[in-house]
């Protein structure tokens, strides 16, 4: 059943009234990948998604699937299926006839569309539940009851609202393998938004990360986190120390970065920097070890404002030379081998390959 | 100077107090609404039955404990008639304020974006209930009549040369006046229930492909049938009862249960109309618990 396709979208606006939502993005989602759209809300993720379903009109631009353009298409035509975010199960129908429902609008006989929800529901594991209302079933159920709906229309592609913020954390986590378990299985591409870059780190293949209605990164989850594109991505994905400063010497392959009232830093640059007067560094929070570092640049001596213990890891907050917050995390090792405690001074250190030039967006 | 007080010491200990388990509360707080329903539900409506199996002459009734007033309601055909009379209206006006009353909602509930908008519209439909029932009524005639605003706009657009006799004073005219009256308690119930459809359903339907017809049958008048058996609920037992509508709209060429039940009472036939109530409230109630056993309406209490 699975004829995945590749998902074009070509410099795709959404306006409302005064407002735009979405400013003329661009993004090609390879055929069978399982792509994340992640962002805080309000970055017009939702608003992309809806575009790619045909539940909003698009203010300009185009969305082909694979050689089919259908910016002008009604959603069943398009070949998707859209999860909804509360999965918007029909509360007077019960499972059979929910998971039928398209099927009886394109008007297949009663038997054999009943018959085909009932192989779904079998997939889901929800045979056992046929004859009950949505009412009647768990959250995990009801998404499972959503998936089967969404899939019995074959779709080349299925969009995902938020799947799973109604769940709790255990759910969510059980659910989430669930997800790339069936697009693994099914090979149709999957599209899913999401404000959890921890969800988007397990589960997708390419993660775009959105703010304020533009894609500021798109890449696979390890170029994300490891060369976040720009500030924003790093400090959204988490696990990143962002500095800002003034561009003081372009080395070629290295930047020294001098923060206002603070300190010098190095920062391996791949061409992100551009020659500008002002830059951003990220610098890993689990890459940071206590010790004075090896090169001017790489590290300073900060007094610690918090310690948090997290059982595996130990965080730290330090502030100094001109940052405020710097977090370091350390491992329960490294930290009870050398314990310190809040008011403290301490140097603190990283390797160069640790600190990388942020690019910034050219709007 | 300050007073240290400790708690449990230099307090009176002897201070008196009521203490009530806690199913005597509940029925406590029961006790106001029941005392309410019996006296002006309960007590009246068993007088009714009580007085139904009296005597009665011209000028007093006689207690009494006779059928008399039930096998003359029921044995007589004019009674029948009556009673088919009055659920031909119940029927045409239910129809007609179901189809008016649902699009009605639907277009409040679909069509306008903002709630703010919804609920101006809303209350531009129930601005004519502020005025009287009667008033609404009565001012029918002059549009009606045979020398009013219809007759003579027809006779001056040349449509018709004599003025239309069956507008007022027909079963049209009472039909037109009740659908008037009645329709805003079907707005309000199928209003209600429409807003509480969640939006994503709808468009869930679109996404399985369903046009907008489909969405319609499939999935908003199943889920919109608690309001539309509550409005029918109050339409139906509204033009069962009804009498004034009949007999100014008619002009006293048609008759209902009601009206009948008043005639009797100008007559000083206390038990034969009582007797007619009792009939009439087993009938209504009869069709109250035929509509809820067809429709599921707890999910709308």
């Amino acid at each position: 059943m699975s004829k995945a396709t590749e998902i074009d979208i070509v410099s795709v606006s959404k306006i409302y009234g005064a407002t735009t939502a979405v400013h003329a993005i661009s993004l090609k989602i390879p055929a069978g990948t399982y792509c994340c759209l992640l962002g805080p809300s309000g970055c017009g993720k939702t608003s992309t998604l809806r575009m790619i379903a045909g539940h909003e009109a698009i203010s300009s631009g185009d969305i082909r699937l694979g050689n089919t353009v259908v910016t002008d298409f009604p959603p069943a035509r398009r070949g998707t299926a859209m999860m909804f975010q509360s999965y918007a199960l029909f509360p007077h129908l019960d499972l059979v006839d929910n998971v039928a429902f398209s099927l009886k609008m394109k008007g297949i006989e009663k038997d054999e569309r009943r018959a085909k929800a009932m192989d779904l529901l079998r997939l889901m594991q929800l045979e056992g539940y046929a004859t009950r209302r949505p009412a009647q079933l768990s959250g995990g159920q009801q998404q499972r009851v959503a998936l089967a709906r969404a899939l019995i229309t074959d779709p080349e592609a299925l969009l995902l609202d938020e799947p799973l913020s109604a769940l709790d954390p255990f759910l969510k986590i059980r659910m989430r393998a669930e997800l790339k378990k069936l697009q693994t299985s099914l090979g149709i591409t999957f599209v899913h938004v999401t404000h959890s870059q921890e969800e988007a780190m397990a589960l997708a293949d390419l993660i775009v990360v959105m703010n304020d209605g533009r894609i500021e990164q798109a890449a696979h989850p390890r170029t994300v986190f490891e060369q976040p594109a720009t500030a924003f991505v790093a400090r959204f994905m988490g696990d990143h120390n962002v500095i800002s400063g003034r561009v003081k010497e372009d080395r070629g392959g290295t930047l020294l970065l001098s923060v206002p009232a603070g300190g010098d830093f190095l920062a391996m640059d791949r061409g992100a920097s551009r020659q500008a007067e002002t830059a951003d560094i990220a610098v890993r929070t689990d890459r940071v070890r206590i010790g004075p570092p090896a090169e001017k640049g790489l590290g300073f001596t900060g007094s610690v404002t918090n310690v948090e213990y997290r059982g595996s890891s130990v965080k730290l907050s330090v502030t100094g030379a001109g940052i405020e917050d710097f977090t370091a995390i350390l491992t329960d090792h490294q930290f009870f081998a050398n314990p310190v405690k809040v008011g403290e001074a301490i140097p603190l250190c990283w390797d160069v390959e640790d600190a990388v030039v942020l690019g910034r967006l050219t709007h | 100077m300050t007073t240290v007080r400790v708690f449990g010491i230099g307090e009176r200990k002897d201070r008196r107090s009521v203490r009530l388990s806690p199913a005597a509360v509940s029925y406590l707080q029961a006790t106001p609404l029941t005392v309410i329903l019996a006296a002006f539900l309960l007590v009246p409506i068993l007088m009714i039955l009580v007085v139904s199996f009296w005597d009665y002459d011209f000028a007093q009734m006689y207690p009494d404990f006779l059928t008399m007033n039930y096998t003359e309601t029921l044995g007589s055909w004019v009674t029948w008639k009556i009673y088919l009379n009055t659920l031909k209206y119940a029927l045409m006006v239910w129809a007609l304020t179901l189809f008016i009353g649902f699009w009605v909602a639907y277009f409040l509930a679909f069509h306008i974006r903002t709630t703010a908008m919804q609920m101006v519209l809303f209350l531009v439909c129930t601005v004519p209930f502020l005025t009287s029932n009667i008033i609404r009524m009565i001012s029918w005639i002059p549009v009606l009549g045979r020398n009013g605003l219809v007759n003579s706009l027809l006779i001056d657009a040349h449509v018709i040369s004599e003025p239309v006799e069956w507008l007022l004073y027909s079963d049209f005219a009472v039909v037109l006046a009740m659908v008037h009256l009645y329709t805003l308690f079907m707005v309000t119930p199928i209003f209600n229930t429409l807003m509480r459809i969640d939006k994503s359903l709808v468009e869930a339907a679109r996404d399985a492909g369903a046009s907008s017809w489909q969405t319609l049958t499939n999935v908003i008048l199943p889920l919109a049938k608690p309001g539309m058996a509550i409005g029918t609920i109050f339409v139906v037992t509204l033009v069962m009862a009804d009498f004034s509508t009949v007999q100014v709209m008619s002009g006293g060429q048609s008759a209902s249960v009601a009206l009948m039940m008043k005639n009797q009472m100008s007559l000083l036939q206390y038990p034969a109309a009582a007797a007619n109530a009792v009939v009439l409230l087993a009938l209504v109630l009869l069709m109250v618990a035929g509509i809820l056993r067809i429709v599921d309406i707890r999910k709308e209490l």
